[in-house]
């Protein structure tokens, strides 16, 4: 029975897409300003499921040589970035990408700097919801609101 | 040839966890609230190559209370939030009338040119110096210094380098006065960088 019953909501599941997609609403997706020459910046952003079953984040698209999702892991004082295939995103909560945790990492920027103010258009793809777009603000890193002023 | 590389990194990562093993249970209390290594020789000369693409000693660029940190520009996570920190205790000191630099040393030499450097830290901080250099001098400054560093092998161009996150307190002519950990907010980095300056000024 409960082969069945699991098989008929993935069926449902399948067959209702658009009505799947509604189960991940992300939020305050940002990325931080680069130097010029920068090779590489980082995305975060919330995602939540308000669904009733399970999701992944499988891909992040976005016009960049490469995109990966990325974690970080400490080891002591040693800092290791990990690449990461998928990040689950159980039913009914919220993975939140943060500075110092899981990232997108939005990689080969050579000469297309992050610049604050811009924006960068990208698309989640999740197993179950599908593509998912979003858009990341750029904004310039100012920790803990101290105004700390660039001086250029 | 794989194993001694493989060896000699494990050894690294012993030798690292030696001294904080020792660090943790030799820790004394300095008069300025946070953790000394007693004795300890973290430091030390180094020749490396600056922003403008000039060749560099320790004594050229150490030449007030400087906090160190050993990084790579192709990390867009914990060594900006790092840098950041060090460049508001910087301001924060400013601020109070002490003067100290900031130095982010490079472990990824091969593609932190000077000019990404310059880049990197004008980012942060107006006043922030960025060291690179040959694959030996980084090496040789980063065991100076008793960090690790690994780049992960398996992608020539956007490949990702493990490392240790500390940064040092140095002064010109004492040398190292004590390290921070990320967690430190830059409030408490300046405070005790401020309690070492005048100590040691």
């Amino acid at each position: 029975m409960k082969t069945t019953s699991l098989a008929a909501l993935a069926l449902l599941a399948f067959a209702t897409t658009a009505a799947a997609e509604s189960a991940i609403s992300v939020a305050d997706a940002r990325a931080f300003e680069t130097a010029p020459t920068a090779m590489a910046g980082g995305g975060f952003l919330t995602i939540t499921n308000t669904g009733t079953s399970a999701d992944t984040l499988i891909a992040v698209l976005a016009d960049f040589p490469r995109v990966e999702l990325h974690t970080t892991e400490f080891e002591g004082d040693i800092a290791r970035m990990v690449h990461v295939d998928t990040i689950p995103v159980p039913a009914g909560e919220t993975v939140t990408l943060e500075p110092g945790g899981l990232h997108v990492m939005f990689m080969g920027l050579q000469g297309n700097p992050l610049i604050a103010g811009e924006t960068i258009a990208a698309t989640l793809v999740f197993e179950e919801a599908g593509e998912v777009p979003v858009t990341f603000d750029i904004v310039k890193r100012d920790m803990a609101g101290h105004g700390h002023s660039h001086n250029h | 040839m794989k194993s001694v590389i493989i060896g000699s990194s494990a050894m690294a990562v012993a030798v690292g966890l030696g001294v904080y093993t020792w660090q943790t249970t030799n820790a004394a209390t300095d008069p300025c609230g946070n953790t000394t290594v007693a004795g300890a020789t973290i430091g030390g000369p180094f020749e490396l190559v600056s922003e403008t693409g000039e060749t560099v000693t320790d004594r050229d660029v150490i030449t007030k209370p400087t906090l160190v940190y050993f990084g790579y520009t192709f990390c867009p996570d914990v060594c900006p939030l790092d840098t950041m920190r060090n460049a508001i205790a910087a301001d924060i000191l400013a601020e109070q009338g002490v003067d100290i630099g900031t130095v982010f040393i490079s472990v990824d030499p091969e593609r932190d040119t000077p000019q990404v450097l310059a880049d990197f830290t004008d980012n942060f901080h107006a006043d922030m110096i960025g060291l690179t250099g040959s694959p030996e001098q980084v090496r040789a400054a980063s065991q100076a210094y008793k960090t690790y560093y690994r780049a992960v092998e398996g992608d020539p161009e956007f490949y990702l380098v493990d490392h240790s996150t500390q940064t040092y307190l140095m002064f010109p002519e004492t040398g190292f006065a004590t390290f921070f950990r990320r967690d430190t907010p830059a409030e408490q980095v300046a405070e005790i960088t401020a309690c070492f300056a005048g100590q040691l000024t």
